[in-house]
């Protein structure tokens, strides 16, 4: 599936709720489900410091040179947000990551975690993950 | 409403703060993140408003009627801090950009003079980092040493320690009167006396303390007291810095410019007189004067009956979420000011922060710019409500409703 096509599956999975509960419900549900980042990775060199809440992002490219993205927060929420991130994001080729418009945290409604102010950690993270898009491109591995 | 609230009247307070009268995601809002910064009445609003519709003009070097208003009304405020820190004079109260602006003032004024290589500088475990990385600079600059009075398990400072590291004979010594992150009162006057004994010099950090309790500069004895308007009911942008006038009369000039000199050649100025030597440049003048409009405000409540209301929250507030299961306070000192600060089980305070404001609930996540305070702590940052004057307990039954809701979506 094309980083499109993700996107648009989790503008329809939250198109079925119709309070901010069972949306954010979700979002807790997915931060549970997150695989956990390897504790390798789980170290300074992966930090995101955010003021409010700290996230690991650790990158590796698979066989096939796409990016395979893996991730944590010590925030439950801001684990949810990692989550939908890396679904969007894991496992595509880099210069579509490079270039990705992440335009469905708006149509969920959940732009307001994407805001510099709350410095979750999340808008470095996004960051983070297209610079290795970046760095990835025209690269083998 | 029951019980003492009818002496005080809240419902007519709360009228006056149009801002509260809103919705955050579709419920009311409750505001409840004071400690960070109050809202403001009326009378604030429209001393502004008065203020750039019919007099506004710089301030100090005019001979036209504007330029005349303007500065009375200005200067004014600085009659009324006076009074109402009861200084000995107005020379001694000087306009700042705010709580951090004045001690960076010191530090930068008072500190570069006096501070030399082996000083001791004594702050306490509880600082802002506004009382903390000035006086890092300064130390670093000249090679001086700092070291933290020490804290107990309530969130009081250690007298003990503390006395203990007067014998070190500190050059200065820097605490807060109330603690933004805990709440905690602390003992300023006995702790001023002790260290004046030792003949430090001393500086308070006021910005907790001005909106909830009475303070009076002569009685404190401290060198320097330092505020915002921002935290009391007044404007963003200006604050106090109380000096001794004969500490400010031997300290240089921080900044340069207008307004702080009285005639300048080429090669050499010659400084103005208290307080203008350290007000370089055009103020912010409008926010000085609604600042003087902010404590004639809180003056006509009274101080110890918006203490004594906040009072009543703080404990209805901490009864009910004593009920709530894992419910950890941090900071539990017996002398405390508007602010309960908290954890729930092991639920991170960004969680609980997001979801509370989904409800409509204004809090505050984090570490209060207090990380080594946290880290000291062992907690990566807490949860805090703080109230203001204009405060109910209806609000802190829906807040408790938003919390109870919020916990059982994070266990
Ligand atoms: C105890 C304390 N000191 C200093 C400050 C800094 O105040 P300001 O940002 O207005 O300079 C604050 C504000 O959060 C505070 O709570």
């Amino acid at each position: 599936m094309s980083i499109e096509e993700k996107q648009q599956e989790v503008i329809e999975e939250f198109a079925f709720f119709d309070d901010w509960m069972q949306k954010y419900e979700h979002i807790i549900e997915l931060g549970k489900e997150l695989p956990l980042i390897d504790a390798a990775s789980k170290d300074e060199d992966h930090l995101i410091k955010g003021c409010q809440s700290r996230v690991w992002l650790n990158a590796e490219r698979s066989d096939d040179g796409n990016v395979i993205f893996t991730a944590d927060s010590d925030a439950i929420i801001t684990k949810g947000m990692i989550a939908l991130m890396v679904r969007v994001l894991s496992g595509q080729r880099p210069e579509d990551i490079a270039n990705a418009d992440l335009h469905f945290v708006k149509e969920i409604g959940l732009h307001e975690h994407l805001s510099p102010t709350r410095s979750n950690g999340l808008v470095s993270m996004i960051k983070q993950m297209k610079f290795y898009g970046v760095a990835f491109q025209g690269t083998k591995q | 409403m029951t019980g003492t609230e009818t002496t005080y009247n809240v419902d007519r307070v709360r009228a006056q703060f149009p801002i509260l009268n809103q919705e955050v995601h579709g419920r009311p809002l409750v505001y409840f993140d004071n400690a960070a910064s109050s809202q403001k009445p009326t009378a604030v609003i429209e001393a502004l408003r008065e203020y750039y519709n019919h007099y506004h003009s710089n301030i100090h070097r005019g001979v036209h009627h504007l330029a005349q208003l303007a500065t009375s009304a200005y200067e004014e405020t600085r009659t009324k801090v006076k009074a109402h820190l009861n200084a000995s004079a107005r020379e001694e109260i000087i306009f700042t950009y705010g709580t951090t602006d004045g001690i960076n003032l010191i530090a930068q004024s008072w500190g570069r003079k006096n501070i030399t290589a082996g000083d001791l500088i004594l702050i306490s475990a509880l600082e802002h980092h506004s009382n903390m990385v000035p006086w890092q600079i300064i130390a670093e600059e000249k090679g001086a040493q700092i070291k933290v009075i020490p804290l107990n398990d309530a969130g009081e400072l250690d007298q003990e320690a503390y006395a203990e590291l007067l014998q070190d004979e500190p050059k200065l010594v820097a605490f807060n009167h109330v603690s933004n992150a805990l709440g905690t009162v602390n003992p300023a006057k006995a702790m001023t006396a002790a260290a004046k004994q030792t003949g430090a010099t001393v500086v308070i950090d006021g910005a907790q303390a001005i909106p909830h309790l009475q303070v009076d500069v002569q009685d404190l004895d401290c060198d320097f007291y330092a505020f915002s308007g921002h935290k009391a009911y007044g404007p963003t942008g200006v604050g106090i810095l109380y000096g001794k006038r004969e500490v400010l009369e031997a300290m240089p000039p921080w900044r340069g410019g207008g307004e702080m000199i009285s005639s300048v050649s080429y090669e050499r100025s010659t400084y103005n007189d208290l307080p203008y030597k350290f007000e370089a440049g055009t103020p912010n003048i409008a926010d000085g004067i609604a600042l003087g409009v902010a404590l004639d405000w809180m003056n006509g409540i009274g101080i110890s009956a918006i203490a004594q209301h906040e009072h009543e929250l703080t404990t209805y507030a901490t009864e009910q979420m004593q009920a709530i299961d894992g419910m950890r306070f941090i900071g539990t000192a017996k002398e405390k000011a508007g602010v309960i600060s908290f954890l729930v089980g092991d639920i991170h305070p960004y969680d609980l922060g997001t979801l509370l404001d989904q409800m409509g609930v204004a809090v505050r996540t984090g570490h209060h710019c207090t990380e080594p305070l946290m880290n000291r702590l062992g907690i990566p940052g807490t949860i805090r409500v703080s109230f203001g004057a204009y405060n109910t307990k209806h609000e802190i039954d829906r807040y408790i409703v938003a919390l109870e809701q919020g916990v059982r979506m994070l266990s």
